[in-house]
């Protein structure tokens, strides 16, 4: 097994977010050139990089890949997240306004360690890091973002979760007036999610602060959100106010919106097909309108770090 | 210039223009002139073409009650263009899909027809569409006699299959499909209650 050694240098400090961006605007424009213009969307951000609160002290990681990841704009401004309207473009547009502080988180159930914490308190004593990772949606598109987000096996450890804790259950805030996706019963809300204790203690799961060394956008999830990534995205839970350690295994959004067509594991799996769609390609935003799919690996590609997981699990049964 | 040549000569471009727009709109908000696309701009495509395709359903579908109601007959004569508008962005939908989306994958896309119901019921309407639009002259339609008649009445089929395709692929958020099946009922509702009414007015036996 290929080990990578921890970078003493982090990447930022080699290459700058400007050139990191103008280099992928360069990539882009040159697929343009090449490729005839109907590509020419890329031209131009609407949305500058740098107009958020800039996190310091962010380690590198290994479990980043190493692909070139999406742009600013491409992460920001196409989004899957019903609180703030069923369009990809509606959460960038609605959640501008939205103020996610002070914010409380509550953690409750099987643990020693029970209580609300303010945003800034849940995740001072862990390190923030950035972890390079792919995302892959339900809907069968996928991103590489640069997440920066803390160990969420280490803030379970931190809480000292019973004998009896065998899942993690979380929560979004509820709250309409702030959140105007939630006054249409798109879903149950509040937004659920969960995840075996096996699973959240993964190294790969984080709970993510910030994209490109900066807080987290509203319309990415601020203040804080779950990534899982060999998981599809909608596991991905945003705006977390509440983590609950339970014994049976918690019902989650859209398992409850469309149990054919959404379980509770919902793992990448390009062998599984969504009822109504083929899992097995994916299309990576930001590639030009004629590059073709490209297929999805299983577990997102991340298989190494957790197909262990799901030993003798049927994977058909148990999407 | 008599109302007849009016319209061939100004009304029509000009609809003709109209119609097209939507298309136009895509190309130049491809190229960034008008708009963008966005981070996902075959997704982007897809959808403005197949809403677009359903919107025509629904403005053919309308000319004929619009006609016997307000009594404009000039209507009539956009009902082919309006309905080969239809074919056009039915097939632009169905190209962007084949082309851009599924990149020509023979596999993937006979795949695609096959086990995934949206889709069959989807190529069904392109199908239906494509038959109405190449015997759309007068010379074929003159050449079918009656049966020209009976093959284009299946516009309510792809009516009822398009919505039916759109309503089949949207994942939780039924609005705008339930909008678009809301006015082809009362488009197909105001034909049905038309039919039944000249049916009881009509004797079932002749007295003689």
């Amino acid at each position: 097994m290929l080990i990578k050694k921890p970078a003493d240098i982090r990447p930022s400090e080699i290459t700058s977010e400007s050139n990191y961006f103008s280099r992928r605007n360069f990539m882009r424009a040159g697929s343009i050139v090449g490729a005839a213009a109907i590509a020419a969307p890329a031209l131009g951000a609407i949305v500058p990089a740098g107009s958020g609160e800039k996190l310091e002290g962010i380690r590198p990681s290994r479990l980043s890949t190493d692909e070139l990841p999406n742009t600013y704009e491409d992460v920001t401004t196409y989004n899957n997240y019903y609180e703030f309207g069923t369009g990809k473009a509606d959460p960038f547009r609605n959640a501008q306004d939205f103020e996610p502080r002070p914010w409380t988180i509550t953690v409750d159930g099987h643990a020693e360690k029970t209580g609300s914490f303010l945003f800034e308190d849940f995740i001072k004593p862990f390190d923030l890091e950035e972890r390079i990772y792919r995302m892959r949606c339900v809907e069968a598109w996928s991103m590489v973002i640069p997440w920066v987000g803390i160990s969420l096996a280490e803030v379970i450890k931190s809480f000292k979760p019973t004998s009896r804790a065998k899942y993690v259950a979380f929560e979004t805030l509820h709250d309409p007036v702030r959140m105007p996706g939630q006054s249409r019963r798109v879903l149950d809300w509040p937004y659920r999610e969960g995840l075996t204790i096996a699973e959240a203690t993964n190294p790969l799961a984080i709970l993510a602060v910030g994209v490109f060394g900066e807080a987290l956008p509203n319309q990415n999830g601020a203040p804080i959100r779950l990534v899982v990534p060999w998981k599809y995205g909608f596991k991905g839970i945003k705006g977390i106010v509440r983590m609950r350690f339970v014994e049976r295994q918690p019902k989650t959004s859209w398992e409850m919106a469309a149990p054919r067509e959404y379980g509770f594991y919902a793992n990448v799996n390009p062998n599984v097909d969504h009822p109504r769609w083929s899992q097995a390609r994916e299309r990576r935003i930001g590639a030009s309108v004629f590059a073709s799919k490209q297929p999805t690996q299983m577990f997102n590609g991340y298989a190494e770090h957790v197909a262990h997981l799901y030993d003798g699990l049927k994977l058909r049964r148990h999407y | 210039m008599n109302t007849l040549q009016q319209i061939r000569l100004i009304w029509k471009p000009v609809v003709f223009l109209l119609c097209l727009l939507p298309a136009l709109l895509v190309v130049t908000d491809a190229l960034g002139i008008t708009g963008r696309l966005g981070a996902n701009p075959i997704e982007e495509i897809l959808d403005r073409f197949g809403n677009w395709n359903l919107r025509f359903i629904m403005i053919t579908l309308a000319i004929t009650p619009l006609r016997r109601l307000t009594g404009w007959n000039w209507l009539g004569r956009f009902r082919r263009m309006i309905g080969l508008f239809t074919f056009f962005y039915v097939l632009m939908h169905f190209l962007t899909w084949l082309i851009l989306d599924q990149g020509l994958l023979i596999p993937a896309i006979a795949e695609d027809l096959v086990k995934r119901p949206f889709i069959t019921v989807g190529f069904i309407a392109l199908l239906l569409l494509a038959a109405m639009a190449v015997t759309s002259t007068d010379r074929i339609r003159r050449a079918m006699g009656r049966s020209w008649n009976k093959l284009h009445y299946s516009i309510y089929a792809v009516g009822i299959l398009g919505v039916w395709h759109y309503w089949w692929q949207v994942k939780q958020d039924i609005r705008e499909p339930l909008v678009y099946a809301l006015i082809l009922g009362l488009l197909l509702g105001i034909r049905l209650w038309w039919w039944l009414r000249r049916r009881s007015r009509e004797p079932l036996y002749s007295a003689h």
